[in-house]
């Protein structure tokens, strides 16, 4: 475990020095704190602008981070033949998979904290939110955060065996079909072919669903508490079962991308 | 007692986009290395000596064949503990400073606080690093990065080393730096298996030394064995002459050079050699040396490989013999 940990720990250093990771992150911030201008072109709608348009740039902004530091994490130490002197030590090679994985998903973890506390104080600064927001805030970005760490591992595996251009693409590809899951779905249920059908159901399960990470956005942040008299009709609530059901489906996903990963990158020469 | 056994080791890559065929890198190799000498292990560009310690490193995987390092099979964790490596031609994070890279392969190692800081700083020093130690090898010469190679291969204070091409990349005073580094281990009991094509170090340091060429093994030996040391003639250096003396000394010695004012001189015999010093002494010309000629490794080596077969053999057509 201890070389695990010496491996993200080294990885989460690798990518805090990397000049990526600032320009997204102030990007994001610049978008989150743009809310604010917009919200008050919205007439009295200024608080689902800002949670809307930060929530959405938190999870764009953090999976472009996920993309494009996660293809390069496994292919750069091969590239540039850091793995010699590191296989050489007593690592196995799932060890260097996992501790690479876990340590761009701290980083992911310390950059959305940063950019949480950018949309928190946006929310503040606005005021007129019911202090349970800044709460519920967090929920949806531990669902964001939870569909990010399924994005590094489809990234890990990508770049096990791929070149990073092609990784980020694979990656970028699954990601966007990923939100259509279930149109995938409905889609197969609805052709009369029989071999569609079979098509979409297979894509279906083998597809990484990311809408299931969506459940929940501005409506459950910004819903009216109880002693509230003006309600929002479309209001959101939290289904316990549902968000249990969304973490073992992360939790699975990643375990067989990152197995598919370690058993590729166990095979591979390095010459 | 073996602390390195190679049997039968071979490797075969595929080449080719379509049509892969495999072509034999390493072909049957079989080695000893004994606990405690220092081994070198020599070849041309594309000989397979990376190719070999690549195999040892469980960095590549045999075709077929075997190799045990302290007894264990190379692909034992365990015995990755006990050893380290300078691969060619290193390449480490750039972003981080010796310091930190040293600390992070010593936590691979399972090691920590004071001790890990102990060593770190020593390992810095002895490779010369010190006014270094906190600057990102980003700022680093090839040399420089060498050194730091040598540093964290010995952070775990191996029974084995294994360096790959060392002095490569080295300025003289650098290469002196690795050879007393590696005199060092030696005179510590730790085993140094390395590869080089500088003979001059190889000759310098080695107990026993392995010629491999075209992934074949072609010699492996003491050195005085394979140079079967034999002084196969002298040379000696005179202060003066020109003119008729050095025609005169045309007729003794098998070669006569004049170099800025000097003559170097060369026989085989001792009988021409006596001629030859008698002639220096009755002439009244200034006697600077008298050195016996062996032949170098370099001499052999170059006859060795030359000697050898072209081409490296695909391991179709190996099979099929």
């Amino acid at each position: 475990m201890h070389r695990i940990l010496a491996i993200a720990g080294n990885t989460f250093r690798e990518t805090v020095r990397d000049k990526i990771l600032y320009n997204l992150i102030l990007f994001a911030l610049v978008m989150i704190f743009s809310a604010l201008a917009l919200g008050q072109l919205s007439l009295g709608n200024d608080n689902k602008v800002i949670v809307d348009l930060g929530l959405g740039a938190i999870s764009i902004f953090g999976t472009m981070i996920a993309i494009f530091i996660g293809i390069g994490l496994v292919y750069k130490e091969i590239e540039k033949r850091t793995v010699y002197a590191l296989l050489a030590k007593p690592v196995r090679r799932s060890e260097l998979v996992v501790g690479k994985y876990l340590g761009l998903v701290f980083t992911l973890l310390v950059n959305l904290a940063v950019m949480t506390v950018g949309l928190e104080l946006a929310l503040w600064y606005t005021g007129g939110a019911d202090p349970m927001s800044y709460l519920r805030v967090l929920a949806v970005v531990a669902l964001t955060f939870l569909s990010l760490c399924l994005v590094t591992a489809l990234a890990l595996f990508f770049s096990t065996f791929s070149t990073p251009a092609l990784s980020a693409l694979f990656t970028l590809f699954l990601w966007i079909i990923g939100h259509f899951g279930n149109d995938l779905r409905n889609f197969g249920e609805l052709t009369k072919s029989e071999a569609m059908q079979w098509l979409c159901r297979i894509l279906y399960y083998v597809i990484p669903n990311f809408s299931n990470f969506q459940i929940l956005d501005w409506r459950y942040v910004l819903q009216p508490s109880s002693e509230n008299t003006w309600t929002i009709p479309y209001a959101q609530t939290v289904d316990p079962g549902m968000v249990a059901g969304v973490v073992f489906y992360c939790i699975v996903y990643v375990a067989l991308a990152l197995s598919l990963g370690i058993a590729i990158f166990r095979s591979r020469d390095f010459k | 007692m073996p602390i390195v056994e190679i049997e039968n080791l071979t490797k075969d890559f595929a080449v080719g986009f379509w049509k892969k065929r495999p072509v034999r890198a390493l072909d049957r190799l079989n080695l000893q290395v004994n606990e405690g000498e220092t081994f070198g292990f020599l070849g041309p560009n594309g000989a397979g000596k990376s190719t070999t310690i690549k195999l040892l490193m469980s960095l590549l995987r045999p075709t077929s064949g075997a190799a045990r390092i302290l007894g264990k099979p190379v692909s034992s964790t365990a015995m990755h503990q006990e050893i380290g490596y300078l691969p060619e031609n290193p390449y480490f994070y750039d972003y981080l400073t010796p310091v930190e890279l040293l600390t992070y392969a010593g936590k691979l190692f399972g090691l920590d606080g004071d001790e890990l800081r102990k060593r770190t700083k020593s390992l810095i020093d002895d490779v010369g690093l010190g006014h270094a130690a906190n600057r990102q090898l980003r700022k680093f010469s090839k040399g420089m990065v060498q050194r730091v190679g040598l540093a964290q291969a010995l952070i775990n204070e191996p029974k084995i080393v294994f360096l790959d091409e060392p002095m490569s990349g080295l300025d003289p005073l650098g290469r002196m730096d690795v050879r007393r580094i590696i005199l060092s281990l030696k005179a510590r009991g730790v085993t140094v298996f390395f590869s080089s094509h500088i003979l001059p170090d190889v000759e310098a340091i080695c107990d026993r030394v392995a010629i491999l060429n075209k992934g074949q093994l072609q010699e492996a030996g003491k050195l005085a064995d394979i140079l079967k040391v034999g002084v196969t003639g002298h040379e000696i250096i005179v202060a003066g002459g020109g003119g008729d003396v050095t025609d005169e000394l045309r007729g003794i010695c098998e070669e006569v050079h004049l170099m800025d004012d000097r003559l170097h001189l060369r026989v085989k015999d001792k009988e021409r050699m006596e001629r030859a010093l008698r002639f220096v002494f009755d002439r009244k010309l200034g006697l600077i040396s008298v050195n016996p000629i062996r032949p170098s490794l370099e001499e052999h080596f170059q006859s060795m490989v030359s000697a050898a077969p072209d081409g490296a053999r695909p391991a179709a057509a190996e099979a099929r013999n």
